[in-house]
């Protein structure tokens, strides 16, 4: 057996597959040690070549943000190396390293300080095996673009190539040797263009979706057009495999519940997937847009005190102004926009898979159980696809891939088409918020309690619910829940409750995390309460804010925001026109568990015809250490341009059979005609801890958009996504 | 039943085993190995397939390849060459314009709809070579982004007209 670090001497010989005609050559199942590689040793964490480069070991997914570009940063500064000499290898279950999985903006946040200590205790020992050749002690050497050199005798010198060329360190990875400091950055803190962009542009780049190997067959899953309720999962009644005996090298085939077909060439599998005749017992059993929220709010469920500090209900009697605010706010979808695709090589006792997860280990165990094989003998490697913004369907395709390869007995390439990504996802769950707040008449906030009601992630996929009958199951504790981060814990306020009420969601659609995940109900409704209060004391908005919050990083994310934005005060809605297109500004903070985000957003509201659009939106992050600015940008400008589609547009269709958003024109987006311009605002915190920058912009987006429609109208929205229909009846009752 | 059909993509002639009705993309995919058009929707709603035929942006998720018999297609590939002949370079670039201002930009997030915001853009700038904000939003309207690159996008284009009509940035 190959080891991984055979795999090494060969040149980075890691890298291979790639190319459409290709084989996963060397990439046979046993193709190395089953992992996770150990943690506790530098090798797992890098490799110096002999050509003076350097590979590093990252356990996180590229998820089209940039992240290895950052994590490769953060390596390059400590060994003092430049851009050009380090690269990365794909996620593998038998070469990278178990850092969990690619959540929560979690890459730079968690990985940076395993990468960077790693990185630090490398140089440390090339520098001690430099130290005899160069006949220096080693306070006297420094490093420039990996050439150890004596300080005042610049020739003499050697590289970290000639020191270790590919060659193992067998050095514990201890934690202790001293990083940089940030006023030695070199690297860190600058916007370094990312480096998958050229192959990008170029049709290069090798998406998961362009995988192939020799041998293969292409696969398509056969399900009812749209999902019904989780707990149902879906029965197939009847099956008549005839139907697509025409399509040359069409096979069906089924487990259990699970039904796909294969063929040789994709169309033919493209078309059988579509002809196949079958029938599915379809229980009426969702609630449909209809009666969503109401189910949810008068349905059992279990509730949780999450936080209670003080006397609320007391606070409130006695507060000066108080406010309530309710709202509702629906499934979203993840909707990648290259649908999901996975690739299987199962053999009768191993299998190798390819998929776009942000968790290799994690989609390892569901694979190895649709499978019935050990853990040892699945190797899952990561191929970067379309982006995916949270748990879209990629364990999904890949137990899918598994199966159809199982019953195949030959490597089955699956794509999603179009109505199985949008029809069978994990969807961002649905949220009834219920805030009450009071202030004093100096403008202080003194009570606040938010009530919310939603249920938790799936925990069994489709695949493994149909193919394997599983009973479907929700996550038993925790994620989807209330935080306070969200829900007005910004502010100091002394009497403050939170209460969680997980329904029971069986009988709903099947959910999971959506970037920043509950947070745009949560802040929708929260912030939108914060700044009614500001109203009913005739305050500024953005004053308001800044009177009841303490924490220096909330502050200056929020006047980052004000800022850019060029806020000048005034009391919101003080400006109403009895014109037909209005506009309105409005202003929010919010988050995804760490950092900190600012927004405000400038929108356009046509009152004839209820068309709202944001014209500009500024948003600003504190994620402390930002290693890559211009990176992080990039990343504001997304969350603000996604954050308003969700706003403005995405709401997940179902009647009380299934899904009916199935494609672009069920489930419209927000296209070029009405993107907003954006202003990206990093506030730099160098000597702070890194924290994700992946998401945390798009909660204060949703708030700034809901009070910038209230500053235009003088009229709450109380629901999402705020459509013509929608804006136009909440005028009318006003 | 499948013929043997030639078409021709990027100035070179195929010849390919298909059923006629195949849609072009599986072709340009599978038979061809090109990497720039991809699969999006297969209906026609989010131009992840575009590719040129006769300099016209086309969805090959919906145009049975049957269709461009006697046309010439050109994909994100061979953008650069067709740059070339239009403008009668001698030289081919490296890149076109538009994927040279993607990158000066810095536009891409998961990148997997630049194919279609290239190949639309091209086309474009090479019908309109200085176009307005209002007239690039039109003309990309059909083209969708999940990542929200919409404004890098926008102003790329810019940037291209202006590198391809001798403006200075
Ligand atoms: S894949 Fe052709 S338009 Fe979407
Ligand atoms: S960059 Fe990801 S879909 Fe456009």
């Amino acid at each position: 057996m190959k080891s991984r670090r055979d795999f090494l001497k060969s040149g980075g010989a890691l890298v291979v597959g790639f190319s459409l005609r290709g084989v996963i050559s060397a990439q046979d199942h046993s193709g190395a040690v089953a992992g996770p590689p150990d943690a506790k040793q530098i090798d797992t964490w890098l490799a110096i070549h002999s050509d003076n480069t350097a590979t590093v070991y990252i356990g996180f997914a590229e998820l089209g943000q940039g992240n290895s570009t950052a994590l490769l940063q953060v390596a390059a500064e400590e060994l003092d190396l430049d851009m050009s000499q380090i690269k990365t290898v794909r996620l593998d279950t038998n070469i990278t390293p178990n850092q969990g999985g690619t959540y929560s903006s979690a890459s730079i946040q968690r990985g940076g300080p395993q990468v960077r200590t790693a990185a630090a205790e490398a140089r440390a020992a090339l520098l001690k095996m430099a130290a005899p050749k160069l006949n220096a002690p080693v306070e006297q050497l420094n490093v420039n673009k990996g050439i150890v050199a004596v300080n005042g005798s610049p020739n003499s010198r050697v590289s970290y190539g000639e020191l270790i060329g590919d060659k193992q360190f067998h050095l514990a990875f201890a934690g202790t040797v001293p990083v940089k400091s940030p006023a030695e950055y070199k690297l860190v803190g600058k916007s370094v263009p990312r480096k998958d962009m050229p192959a990008k542009v170029a049709g290069e780049y090798v998406y998961m979706q362009h995988m192939r190997v020799e041998g293969m067959l292409h696969g398509r899953v056969v399900r009812p057009r749209g999902q019904g309720a989780y707990g149902d999962g879906a029965k197939i009644l009847t099956l008549d495999e005839s139907s697509i005996r025409d399509i040359p090298g069409a096979r069906v085939l089924r487990k259990g519940d699970f039904l796909g077909v294969v063929a040789p060439k994709e169309w033919d599998a493209v078309r059988a997937a579509q002809k196949l005749k079958a029938t599915w017992d379809i229980k009426p059993t969702l609630p449909g847009n209809q009666a969503l929220y109401q189910r949810m709010r008068s349905g059992e469920a279990e509730d949780r005190v999450v936080t209670n500090r003080g006397d609320v209900a007391a606070a409130l009697a006695s507060a000066a102004h108080t406010v309530s605010l309710n709202s509702t706010c629906p499934y979203q979808m993840h909707a990648c926009f290259g649908p999901n695709c996975a690739l299987a090589d199962v053999k009768p006792d191993s299998a190798l898979l390819m998929c776009s997860t942000q968790d290799v280990y994690g989609t390892r165990g569901g694979v190895a159980r649709v499978l019935g094989l050990p853990l040892n003998k699945v190797r899952v490697q990561y191929q970067d696809g379309a982006g995916t913004y949270g748990h879209s369907c990629y364990d999904d395709v890949a137990q899918a891939a598994a199966l159809l390869s199982q019953l195949a007995g030959a490597p089955v390439r699956l794509q999603f088409m179009r109505w199985d990504e949008h029809g069978w996802d994990n969807y961002g769950p649905a949220h009834v918020g219920e805030v009450k707040a009071g202030a004093d008449a100096s403008g202080k906030i003194v009570a606040y309690e938010y009530q919310g009601w939603h249920h938790n992630w799936a925990n069994v996929e489709t695949s493994e619910q149909l193919g394997l009958s599983k009973q479907a199951a929700e996550w038993a504790t925790g994620a989807a829940q209330m935080v306070s981060q969200n829900c007005g814990g910004m502010y100091d306020i002394a009497n403050f409750r939170l209460v969680n009420h997980k329904i029971p969601g069986l009988l709903y659609l099947k959910g999971a995390w959506l970037r920043s995940p509950l947070d745009l109900s949560f802040s929708f409704t929260s912030e939108q309460a914060i700044d009614q209060l500001a109203y009913e004391l005739g305050m500024d908005p953005y004053e308001f804010r800044q009177h009841n919050i303490k924490d220096p990083r909330w502050l200056g994310v929020l006047d980052a925001a004000a800022k850019a934005a060029r806020w000048t005060p005034r009391k919101a809605a003080s400006d109403l026109s009895k014109a037909s297109v209005v506009t309105g500004r409005g202003i929010g903070i919010g988050t995804h568990l760490a950092s900190y985000g600012g927004a405000v957003a400038e929108i356009e509201v046509n009152k004839d015809t209820g068309r709202v659009v944001a014209k500009h939106l500024y948003g600003a992050i504190d994620a402390g250490q930002v290693v890559n600015p211009g990176n992080v940008e990039a990343q504001i400008g997304g969350q603000l341009v996604q954050a308003a589609s969700r706003m403005f547009k995405e709401e997940v269709k179902f009647n009380t059979t299934n899904v009916t958003s199935l494609d672009w024109a069920s489930y419209p987006i927000l296209r070029f005609d009405e993107s907003p311009e954006v202003t990206a605002v990093v506030v730099q915190r160098l000597n702070e801890r890194s924290s994700g920058a992946g998401e945390e912009v798009m909660a204060a987006c949703a708030a700034a958009i809901g009070n910038a429609f209230f500053d235009a109208t003088g009229v709450r929205m109380h629901e999402y996504p705020m459509t013509p229909a929608r804006v136009l009846a909440a005028l009318k009752y006003a | 039943m499948a013929i043997e059909l030639k078409i021709r993509v990027n100035e070179k002639s195929w010849s390919v085993d298909a059923a006629p009705e195949t849609p072009l993309l599986y072709v340009l995919i599978n038979d061809l190995s090109l990497k720039g058009p991809r699969f999006g929707c297969g209906l026609a709603q989010c131009g992840s397939c575009s590719v040129l035929v006769n300099g016209v942006e086309t969805r090959s998720c919906i145009t049975p390849v049957s269709a461009v018999a006697g046309k010439s297609v050109t994909t994100l590939e061979g953008l650069p060459e067709w740059y070339a002949a239009q403008k009668k370079l001698a030289k081919s670039p490296a890149l076109h314009p538009v994927q040279q201002a993607m990158i000066d930009e810095q536009a891409l997030q998961c990148g997997y709809c630049f194919n279609g915001m290239i190949v639309k853009a091209s086309e474009l700038l090479s019908k309109n070579a200085k176009p307005t904000d209002a007239q690039i939003r039109s003309a990309m309207n059909g083209h969708l982004c999940r990542c929200g690159t919409y404004p890098r996008i926008i102003a790329a284009v810019k940037r291209a007209s202006q590198a391809m009509t001798g403006g200075v940035q």
